[in-house]
């Protein structure tokens, strides 16, 4: 276990060096120069050569890489993502102020999706074949090929915009946040549509991993023994057969799950959401290279360490899981 | 002996087979077409994608009979006397103007042909790659397998949204680099899976009879392993189109996709969300089309996938003779 955390940990910090080289050489390589960016329109050749001194532009590009990396390590007071090039805020700063919001819309979006997505799937999986498998299969493919901003928009127009029109304005308008510190009542309120929204896309995957994973449980010989001893078919389903076919769910669970921690671009950019995913957009919009580097370095910190709490987990929750 | 062998021969006539018990070889992917024929969803699915290739090539001819380009702002005919986008079925206008006065028609179909390039293009470059370095890696295996292994695994695990959010923001955003994008984030699924199966194959004994007839590895992985490898590379690439389809809309949605005015379905979608909510016509058919289409394309997948797998022969087999005795 030890050893395979290790190797784990090895290659999450190789793919995580990968990210953030390919993104030094995007930022570098790219047409464009960092100090005329940072100097704006009114840049003399005095400023410029001042904001390549004092930014490290002006040094071999190796060097620049070195302090660039140096800046990364984990060390605390020494850590540093860079300056936003807009309003001069160090980016730790930016994620700090917007992560709150991704953790909120991950953690209401995981419960609803994981809910809604085992449940239509313990169900499908209870009668192959019957008029409710059927319905979650329309569910799942109707799911997986929604592109989740159709999704965002159609809750927009019938749930917000027609019901307001109608004078009833039970949905706030986009753009609506309340931390939960300050009202939790309204925080929920705020984000009741985002939720659905990144629920309704993902439970698809959950109901269709869900049915898949508990019918071949349920075909295994234990499971008999279980119904030969005579217990109820509802202690057989969710006991026996259920417990041991989520080990598949937890993978995807963790992935999603650092997806949406990492910015849910699409939901945030549609509900006015001012977490990750928007702040990287309107960066993107700017030219705002270290914010959207910040951003994208966050989010895939997040990412790589879910997948190796993934794997940890699964060997885990999964005893012939047999770790390499 | 030649007299013997043929009176042999005449001795043992077979009997014929009477014609409906008669056994016919049938070649795997003939087998694959009867099931596709059988299956109705399948057919339905074919049959909406051949129309919206359809819709596609006859792009410019929808423009010439409407007399609209694609990009035009038809400033006189294409709004209302108070200046107001006209609803559908205006005059002219058969599923009616946006806000600056372009026929929605002519922009869904240009739109069909940006999705569809994306859809097809970025997956076919994706199984290419996908299958070069994943038979590569489960052929050879070793160092190289080592590495390619972990390729994928680093590829497979980068938030890729947001990375090609970064490529195209540096690069600045255009069909190609979408389409390039795309299929980069796809390759990694594909080259996985035949890995996996390459792993399983080359220890076959086929591959060691090619070996002593002196085939080379590369004769070996891509004539002899490849064919094996086809169901589930195709069932994959099937599903991949879809998924194209919509990372294409969801890039062009947030303006880092197909550059306006070439009209793409997720550029008027976000055209329409900057208007906001009063003329539902903007939205409803862009997005009636994306979703047509990438249903069209996973249903497709999905029947293709049954039909491939042995195991659903059974199904299929009991589906036939209900509709044998149905008819009867």
């Amino acid at each position: 276990m030890i050893r395979f955390l290790i190797r784990r940990i090895v290659l999450g910090l190789i793919t995580l060096w990968v990210i953030v080289t390919l993104v030094f050489v995007l930022y570098y390589a790219a047409p464009h120069d960092p100090a005329r960016q940072l100097a704006g329109r009114a840049a003399t050749p005095a400023l410029l050569h001042q904001i390549d001194r004092e930014y490290g532009f002006d040094q071999p590009i190796l060097v620049q890489y070195w302090h660039y990396i140096g800046r990364l390590l984990p060390i605390p007071g020494h850590f540093d993502l860079g300056t936003s090039n807009t309003n001069r805020l160090p980016v730790t700063t930016i994620v700090a102020q917007a992560l709150p919001i991704d953790i909120s819309l991950a953690v209401g979006g995981a419960i609803l999706f994981s809910v809604l997505g085992i449940s239509v799937g313990v169900l499908a999986a209870r009668r192959p074949r019957s008029f409710w498998d059927r319905s979650a299969t329309v569910f799942v493919l109707t799911g997986v090929s929604m592109p989740i901003f159709i999704l965002a928009l159609l809750l927009l127009y019938v749930f917000y915009y027609l019901l307001t029109v109608h004078g009833i304005a039970i949905f706030p308008k986009p753009g609506s946040w309340t931390p939960i510190t300050t009202n939790p009542l309204e925080w929920a309120h705020d984000l009741i549509l985002p939720w659905i929204t990144l629920a309704l896309i993902t439970a698809a995957t959950y109901s269709r991993l869900t049915r898949s994973s508990l019918l071949e449980t349920l075909g295994e010989d234990y499971i008999r023994t279980a119904r030969a001893k005579g217990l109820s078919e509802r202690r057989v389903v969710y006991r026996h057969a259920l417990r041991s076919s989520l080990t598949p769910i937890v993978t995807q669970f963790g992935i999603d799950l650092a997806g949406v921690l990492g910015g849910a671009i699409v939901t945030e950019t549609i509900f006015g959401l001012p977490g990750l995913g928007l702040t990287v957009v309107q960066a993107i919009q700017v030219q705002n290279l270290p914010v959207v580097i910040g951003v994208v370095l966050v989010a895939s910190f997040f990412v790589v360490a879910a997948n190796i709490v993934v794997d940890a987990l699964y060997a885990v929750l999964d005893p012939r899981v047999r770790l390499t | 002996m030649s007299l013997a062998a043929t009176q042999l021969a005449t001795s043992e006539v077979i009997p014929e087979e009477p014609e409906s018990r008669r056994i016919e070889g049938r070649t795997p992917a003939q087998l694959v077409f009867q099931r596709l024929r059988t299956d109705r969803v399948a057919l339905l699915s074919i049959i909406v994608i051949l129309l919206i290739v359809a819709v596609a090539i006859a792009a410019p001819l929808i423009a010439g009979v409407t007399g609209h380009g694609p990009a035009d702002a038809n400033v006189d005919t294409g709004t209302d006397a108070s200046g107001q986008p006209l609803p559908p079925g205006s005059a002219g206008y058969l599923l009616g103007t946006d806000n600056l006065g372009r026929d929605i028609l002519v922009r869904i179909a240009y739109g069909a042909r940006i999705s569809l390039l994306v859809g097809v293009l970025a997956t076919a470059i994706a199984t290419v790659f996908g299958v070069v370095v994943g038979l590569f890696a489960g052929y050879f295996g070793g160092w190289l397998d080592s590495i390619l292994a972990r390729l994928l695994d680093v590829v497979l695990s980068f938030p890729y949204v947001l990375l090609a959010i970064v490529l195209v923001s540096v690069f600045g955003a255009s069909l190609p680099l979408t389409i390039l994008v795309i299929a980069f984030f796809s390759f990694a699924a594909i080259g996985r899976i035949v890995r996996g199966q390459a792993l399983s194959q080359r220890e076959k004994e086929y591959v060691e009879a090619a070996h002593s007839l002196g085939a080379g590895n590369l004769r070996i992985m891509f004539v002899d392993i490849l064919p094996n490898l086809v169901a589930p590379v195709i069932v994959l690439a099937t599903l991949l189109i879809p998924a194209a389809i919509i990372f294409e809309a969801t890039l062009s949605f947030l303006g880092l996709g197909v550059v306006p005015p070439t009209p793409s379905w997720g550029n008027m979608l976000a055209d329409a969300e900057g208007v906001g909510f009063q003329a539902w016509w903007f939205y409803i058919f862009p997005m009636l089309f994306l979703l047509i289409t990438t249903l069209a394309f996973n249903l497709l997948g999905d029947a293709v996938r049954d039909a491939l797998d042995p195991r659903t022969e059974r199904i299929f087999a009991r589906r036939r003779k209900d509709a044998n005795t149905a008819t009867r």
